[in-house]
């Protein structure tokens, strides 16, 4: 009762939040549009990453691994000469789902903190052969020049072009994922959070589920690392890094993984957040060390609980 | 022939290295649950420290001393004000512990600038010596000598006295150390500013020939979290063994495969987490 009270009361704001998305190219300069694209694109990440966080209760240390090789994918398909986006985008979330796929064999025997050291390591693999393998990679100078492609005969080049595709890519990984966690399988999946054993004993084959949320959780953060890779142009071992991951991790904490939408809310915070810093200080590194503290102190229930209890008091 | 002597030497005193390095991140671990991503931050910042006594004083015991005790204190600090209040929250636990790599990281990064150092040897290890036919420098005999002894004491410190049996039940059933009447706490910070000193104690005996520069606090962590999945989490004798094969299997890499050389240290990770994904002397989880 209560909820759909709140949600009738707040209903009219998809209309205005609509409209100021649609608008916002022409409100603001080019630098906040890439700015508002970055948030897109790390929102689908950290959506991602929240199947396995916020629904089975598998935090996942390494997740930036499925992020990096879409990227990746992209660079060597754009100078393998593959300009025609859909086969980029196919083969990227094909090579990042796969990567998953194997990935999860190894990891999804293990839980809670050892879960977490286990997708560290095997995204620092990634890391590492990125890294070393300077002739294939490129080392840490990345593959640089990967230029923006044509979709239905429009130029991506400029930001307000790719401002909203990855607008629309965003909204469609929106619904994917609204059907995906609340289809019986998103059910299956919290059942899996509350209790495994039971689960267990209702006949469900719980490694199978997991294992499912684990290739899926990849699959879309490859959909981000390609986006990620056209934005920015170049791909470099840091988008295979720890910074990533654990960026993704904070931004769930942040936005709260309790709904479908805080982790692009939390996404939407520290995007906006990292840009103003370290416009104006040297020392940008140790800000963001110290918001990766102040949100664990006090923000670790994420905003929209915090904004709960101000509703209530 | 020499080639091979060398190599083995330097692999045998690279594990050490990880030895102290990975037995601090594993007791930590295994007690708390707690991965410490900062492991290598405190790592970095006491062979800063000690780089700083080095050039005052010229005096590479005091350097030791003074960093490790830092790295302890910074260890116990971020255990008792931050970590404490997340008990068992790992995701938590984890982020906090990532910032503090940003902090540390950054603050070195401000103190003492971007150029790599290489924190100079204590004046009594400077030589080196004929064995048989093979030079070998006596710094790396002596990280050998002192990686066994501290190995041998974390040894008997966990067998054979009261805190170490203290321990070792935290570290099977922390619930009943509470029913017995012990303050969890104290253990709890206790054991968190043990293996920041370890990790301390490392970046000085490391500081000399890994050399000291920004970004090896994530390369030290990673080289611990591959010797413990390997060895298995919470083990000492894991740690070791583990800091064994990836020492020697690291250095003949980089000197065999350059260009794959990480591969050749996470290729063995992966298939041991295939077979035994516990590490081979991990517990199996119920």
């Amino acid at each position: 009762m209560k909820t759909a009270k709140i949600a009738r009361r707040t209903l009219f704001l998809i209309p205005v939040v609509a409209l100021l998305a649609i608008l916002l190219p022409s409100l603001v300069s080019t630098y906040y549009v890439g700015l508002a694209v970055q948030v897109f694109i790390m929102a689908i990440f950290a959506m991602s990453l929240n199947i396995l966080v916020g629904h089975v209760g598998l935090p996942s240390l390494g997740h930036a691994a499925y992020f990096g090789v879409a990227a990746y994918s992209t660079g060597f398909l754009y100078l393998a000469g593959i300009k025609n986006f859909w086969w980029v985008m196919t083969l990227g979330m094909g090579i990042g789902g796969l990567t998953a796929a194997l990935f999860g064999l190894l990891a999804t025997r293990a839980r809670g903190a050892y879960f977490m050291l286990v997708t560290l390591a095997l995204s620092q693999v990634l890391w590492g052969i990125a890294f070393k393998w300077r002739s294939f990679t490129g080392g840490d100078d990345g593959l640089p020049g990967i230029r923006r492609p044509e979709v239905f005969g429009i130029d991506l080049t400029p930001y307000s072009h790719f401002y909203y595709f990855s607008f629309i890519i965003f909204l469609i990984v929106l619904l994917a994922l609204f059907i995906l966690l609340n289809s019986p399988f998103g059910y299956a999946l919290r059942g899996i959070r509350e209790s495994e054993s039971r689960m267990k004993a209702l006949g469900y084959n719980v490694w199978l589920y997991k294992y499912m949320a684990f290739f899926f959780a990849g699959l879309f953060a490859a959909t981000s690392g390609v986006l990620w890779c056209y934005y920015t142009g170049y791909v470099s071992p840091v988008n295979l890094g720890m910074d990533v991951s654990a960026e993704g991790l904070l931004m769930v904490i942040l936005g709260g993984s309790g709904s479908l939408l805080g982790p692009a809310i939390g996404s939407g915070i520290i995007v906006l957040l990292e840009n103003l810093v370290s416009g104006f200080t040297e020392r940008w590194s140790l800000i963001l060390g110290i918001v990766y503290v102040v949100v664990i102190m006090f923000f670790s229930e994420g905003v929209s609980s915090i904004l709960k209890r101000v509703r209530q008091e | 022939m020499a080639f091979w002597i060398i190599q083995t030497l330097n692999g045998l005193s690279f594990s050490m290295l990880l030895f102290l390095i990975a037995a601090g991140f594993t007791l930590i671990f295994g007690l708390m649950k707690i991965i410490n991503i900062a492991h290598g931050s405190f790592y970095l910042l006491s062979a800063y420290l000690g780089l700083t006594v080095m050039r005052m004083t010229e005096n590479f015991l005091l350097a030791m001393v003074v960093g490790s005790l830092a790295a302890a204190a910074a260890g116990i600090a971020m255990h008792s004000l931050f970590l404490r209040r997340f008990y068992l929250k790992e995701l938590q636990q984890v982020l906090l512990t990532f910032g503090f790599v940003f902090v540390i990281g950054d603050l070195c990064l401000w103190i003492w600038g971007g150029d790599p150092f290489s924190l100079p040897k204590p004046a009594l290890f400077r030589g080196s010596i004929w064995l048989g036919n093979v030079v070998f420098p006596t710094y790396r005999l002596m990280v050998v000598l002192v990686g066994v002894i501290l190995a041998v004491g974390l040894w008997i410190f966990q067998e054979k006295t009261k805190y170490g049996a203290i321990v070792r039940a935290g570290v099977d059933d922390e619930e009943m150390l509470r029913g017995a009447g012990i303050n969890i706490q104290m253990v709890f910070s206790g054991v968190f500013g043990l293996g920041a000193l370890l990790a301390g104690i490392g970046g000085i005996i490391g500081g000399p020939f890994l050399g000291i520069y920004p970004g090896a606090d994530l390369e030290i962590l990673m080289l611990a979290v591959v010797v413990v999945i390997i060895g298995g989490v919470g083990s000492l004798k894991g740690a070791f063994l583990g800091s064994l094969f990836v020492g020697f299997v690291d250095n003949f890499g980089k000197a065999l495969f350059p260009e794959i050389s990480m591969f050749t240290i996470f290729a063995p990770m992966a298939v041991i987490l295939a077979i035994k994904p516990t590490g081979i002397f991990g517990k199996i989880e119920e």
